[in-house]
């Protein structure tokens, strides 16, 4: 509304003052964030935080009762944003092949048959090369592993050629391995095709190595900027409003809570224990 | 040919004008319950579809005490049950089975009224018979019509919303987020389903209809991995189950034990069920193989 967010700039997500309240409760409050065409955004909390109502809002699915999201299309028509919703469980006895779920991904939504075309069938095999999957292009997406089942969903999210790419807790449930592989791929995808990728989990480890920016989330309230800006003693406990102690063990970091009993009087003890 | 084939076909089967209709009804609506059938197990709404079977009951019978066609009675009746249980389900998010349930159990009430006022009424047991296992034989040729209108309507539905209906099928939020309104697909699904099921309702009865919508749904998405694929096999297996059916009910005619002749539903459902079964063995753990010859050629 504002319009300050520079149009001339390569920003092209600006979150401003961003309220939300559902049946009476505060969700998320004033919160402000923007992300750059090639970044890589995590964006971190406790489960119950707020992250997927922060991802709907951006979305459009939720509205906000303050506050404005703004996603700079570059003067391109829709659609600008990519979503890979969260705990997705494709059936094993859905009828469907890979490549399909990702052909969906051009023209899902519209009306009558899909007639084959080579455009479309070259379309979607630079994507499934793309995203590492055409190995199992011609597999059952219900009977694909979970990270094999990320790629697809991803390639699904990407092949509309998106300008902002949002991923829910697209770590969760997956083995090491595939979480590595996962992550490498997004940050590979951010940086050859300048898309802005805003990834939510609740473990930032698996992100430590490729992450821009940071935006972390707590009692609805945000804390952003570099890793290091962010993931501090100091910041943490302001944005806590209890004593957090920020702990490296080698290359990954632990948050702590302080002092329990702390936590316990602002009756938040149990999100703070999670992030451990 | 009819010579070499006599054993199995009796005499004067295609000339019979009862068989005709027969043929061309049950094919025409083993069509469409495999098109729609396919999505409704890909839903995963079979018992939302076992449902409106149920509840139409009230309907078809409800049309035999106003003297009218039962098919009218069906579609006005599922049609109802399907906008009461989108009504209750949107109020409860997750009471879609309880919703289901609570119209269920008015509906079967009513069909007992109206079953019981048939009964009584004219002292035949038509309305009852006709309910419960079809009236493929029956049908007035004035019918058809009506019944290729509503097929084509049903059928339509799910074309027209096809990928769609396959989006909304994986993830509602994945559908929403590419700009399907997936409760309006939702609400045209339902009409899909509810005519389907009323179309299925006329020729093989209100309580078995569901076995012509999930079964060769249910045998199709094992056999492959297609959806379009699945929708054409469960709308073959539909059509050659329900034309052997009726052969077989015409068949019959001689049988044990009264020489009445059996219902064609029996037919029809005890081949679907025969078909699945067979699926199951042959196919049981093809789903997994492309995985394995993958895995195969990546070692």
């Amino acid at each position: 509304m504002e319009g300050r967010a520079a149009t001339g700039s390569d920003e092209i997500l600006a979150v401003d003052g961003i309220s939300v309240t559902l049946s009476g409760r505060e969700i998320l409050h004033d919160v402000t964030f923007h992300i750059r065409a090639g970044e890589f955004t995590g964006l971190i909390g406790s489960n119950g935080a707020g992250k997927t109502t922060l991802l709907r809002v951006i979305l459009g699915l939720t509205s906000p009762s303050g506050g404005t999201v703004r996603v700079d299309g570059g003067g391109r028509r829709q659609p600008l944003i990519g979503y890979v919703p969260q705990r997705i469980t494709l059936d094993p006895d859905m009828p469907l092949r890979a490549r399909d779920l990702v052909g969906l991904g051009i023209d899902g939504q519209r009306f009558g048959l899909p007639f084959p075309s080579s455009t479309r069938r070259k379309q979607v095999d630079e994507m499934l090369e793309a995203v590492d999957a055409t190995r199992f292009a011609e597999s059952r997406v219900g009977n694909l592993s979970g990270g094999e089942q990320q790629r697809i969903l991803i390639a699904h999210a990407l092949i509309s050629h998106p300008r902002l790419l949002l991923l829910d807790e697209p770590l969760a449930n997956l083995d090491l391995g595939s979480e590595q592989e996962v992550v490498d791929l997004l940050a590979r995808i951010a940086r050859e095709q300048r898309i802005a990728v805003l990834i939510s989990t609740h473990d930032m480890n698996p992100l430590l190595p490729v992450m821009d920016r940071i935006v972390y989330i707590a009692n609805g309230r945000i804390a952003t900027g570099t890793t290091a800006e962010v993931v501090s003693s100091e910041s943490l406990t302001k944005l806590y409003g209890v004593h957090v102690d920020v702990i490296h063990v080698h290359d990954r970091i632990l948050v702590v809570a302080g002092r329990r009993e702390e936590a316990l009087q602002h009756g938040d003890a149990e999100s703070i224990v999670e992030l451990v | 040919m009819t010579g070499f084939l006599s054993p199995l076909i009796e005499p004067g089967f295609f000339s019979n004008l009862p068989v005709q209709t027969a043929l061309v009804v049950g094919g025409v609506v083993a069509v469409v319950s495999g098109i729609v059938g396919t999505f409704t197990v890909m839903r995963g709404q079979s018992f939302a579809g076992h449902s409106l079977a149920d509840i139409g009951t009230a309907g078809g019978s409800a049309a035999f005490v106003l003297g009218i066609s039962p098919l009218f009675g069906y579609v006005a009746m599922n049609l109802m049950a399907a906008g009461a249980m989108e009504w209750i389900g949107i109020r409860r998010p997750r009471g879609r089975d309880l919703a289901t349930g609570i119209v269920l159990g008015a509906a079967l009430g009513l069909a007992a009224l109206f079953l019981y006022l048939d009964t009584t009424g004219s002292s035949t047991t038509g309305a009852t018979v006709n309910v419960l296992f079809g009236s493929i034989f029956t049908l007035p040729s004035s019918m058809v019509p009506v019944i290729a209108i509503f097929s084509v309507v049903a059928a339509g539905i799910v074309l027209v919303l096809y990928r769609p209906l396959i989006l909304t099928s994986i993830s509602a939020d994945l559908a929403i987020a590419q700009g399907v309104r997936v409760r309006l697909v939702g609400i045209c699904y339902l009409v899909a389903l509810a005519l389907a099921v009323s179309l299925s309702a006329v020729t093989i009865g209100a309580i078995l209809s569901t076995a012509l919508l999930i079964g060769p749904a249910a045998t199709a998405l094992r056999i492959t991995n297609r959806t379009g694929r699945a929708a054409v096999i469960a709308a073959a297996i539909g059509v050659i189950a329900t034309w052997l059916g009726v052969l077989l009910a015409y068949d019959s005619y001689y049988w044990f034990p009264n020489g009445g002749g059996w219902p064609v539903s029996f037919f029809v459902v005890t081949l679907i069920f025969l078909v699945y079964l067979v699926s199951q063995l042959r196919f049981r753990g093809r789903a997994l193989a492309p995985r394995q010859s993958t895995a195969a050629q990546a070692g």
